[in-house]
């Protein structure tokens, strides 16, 4: 296995039927957690890979499990963390530095790479069983009965996260119903915004920067102040919708970015006595109504990507009524802000 | 609180005259839309599905089909524009 890349988790060889093979640390250094906090920060995402092929946890001997995981770093490191105190072999598929589920869901973790994975490492002289554990969320890229006809390896699908391997093994291969089900937390939900976030940071700071120029400029346009509201809709869409997700009393998303944005907006309007006050500026009220619930429902309309509940179908759908209402909210909204440069109403 | 979406839009199709009731739908199911009965597999709740695709692809027997996909809005409008799947924005890519 001299084709493998030594790195600083790999502590030293295991000598196999098949050669040597690297022995795993199943400690996180600080190397280790500054590359995950990158990650959840969405700076650099897809280089974070592991080189394919087999590896050993502890003291594996030809009797021990094999575990089958992504070469997605985040994922391996979740998974040999857990593996603590335990002897096994974890065969990680290339699956292009993308993790489980979505690497399943493009075929990259698949039927073929899998059989091929295990040709290419020996499996079969490593263990002297016919047995791997996959991780559930693999499923929609491996035909398990496949992998059988062609390998002799039978599958057991394991538990979802990695937190319950042990205690599958331990059971001798068998998973609850809560360890095969995936749920959405408030933890899982907040640490999936800020990628969220990030992801809207590039044409929020090209507008910045022409709102700049144009209030520099002595136009007396804009300013960069009047930005606030829609850095404030940005949270609403993007974050607060995340976090309240189940608690907002709509299905779909869009519409959950609306209902906020809504709220938001008529908040924002009282607060700056542009409504309910002796000296109402409608026009100006609108212009938010419109432009602030248009922007909320279209970032969270995008996480139905992040989510784990969406199908396709049912975002197509979503999408059929969300897109072109956004738009013509939008356009609207928009509309009126530039109509109200020239007109005093 | 569920989280739960649309109904009455998912492509999930099951044949329970094909089902030998092996149980993989079961085991791989990540929001279980089936159980067991009677050495069957029954559905749940079928609007539970999100059409992930793994029921289909470890049916032996071909008693399960769903048009699979990512239910990712930004990932639809991309291959909208562009013509082509594109990677979707929460996906680690």
């Amino acid at each position: 296995m001299s084709k493998l890349e030594k790195t600083w988790w790999m502590t030293s060889h295991i000598d196999t039927d098949a050669g040597k093979i690297p022995r795993i640390s199943t400690q996180l250094n600080q190397k280790d957690r500054l590359g995950h906090l990158k990650v959840r920060l969405g700076i650099r995402r897809r280089k974070y890979s592991v080189s394919p092929g087999l590896y050993g946890i502890g003291n594996p001997d030809s009797n021990s499990p094999v575990l089958v995981t992504a070469n997605y770093k985040l994922s391996f490191d979740k998974l040999r963390m857990e593996l603590e105190g335990m002897d096994a072999w974890i065969l990680i598929l290339d699956t292009k530095g993308i993790n489980v589920w979505c690497a399943a869901g493009k075929g990259t973790f698949g039927t073929d790479e899998l059989v091929e994975r295990i040709t290419a490492v020996n499996l079969s002289r490593v263990v002297s069983h016919k047995k791997l554990i996959l991780p559930q969320l693999g499923a929609p890229g491996v035909a398990a009965h496949i992998v059988t006809k062609r390998t002799g390896f039978k599958i057991s699908y394991g538990p979802v996260l990695a937190k319950d391997v042990r205690q599958f093994i331990q059971a001798g291969n068998k998973a609850t119903p809560q360890m095969r089900a995936v749920r959405f937390p408030l933890r899982e939900r907040l640490v999936l915004t800020p990628v969220e976030i990030t992801g809207i940071l590039k044409p929020l700071l090209i507008i910045t920067f022409l709102v700049l120029i144009l209030d520099l400029s002595g136009l007396d346009i804009i300013s960069v102040k009047d930005l606030l509201p829609y850095i404030g809709a940005i949270g609403v869409g993007a974050f607060l919708v995340p976090v309240l997700l189940p608690w907002i009393p709509v299905r779909a998303f869009a519409l959950k970015g609306f209902i906020l944005g809504i709220i938001y907006a008529f908040v924002l309007n009282i607060s700056s006595g542009y409504i309910l006050s002796p000296n109402p500026n409608w026009s100006q009220a609108l212009v938010y109504f419109l432009t602030l619930s248009a922007l909320s429902s279209f970032l969270a309309m995008g996480f139905t990507g992040s989510s784990t509940y969406t199908s396709l179908s049912g975002v197509v759908r979503e999408m059929k009524f969300a897109v072109p209402s956004i738009i013509i909210v939008a356009t609207l909204g928009i509309g009126f802000m530039i109509l109200k440069l020239f007109v005093r109403f | 609180m569920k989280n739960e979406y649309l109904k009455n839009v998912v492509t999930l199709k099951y044949d329970i005259d094909k089902c030998t009731g092996c149980g993989i739908c079961v085991d791989v199911c990540p929001h279980a839309v089936f159980r067991m009965e009677n050495r069957k597999a029954v559905i749940t709740d079928r609007d539970l599905c999100m059409e992930c695709g793994a029921c289909e692809k470890n049916c032996p027997f071909s008693a399960l089909s769903v048009r699979s996909g990512v239910g990712c809005a930004w990932g639809i409008m991309m291959s909208e524009l562009k013509g082509k799947d594109e990677p979707c924005c929460g996906c680690g890519e």
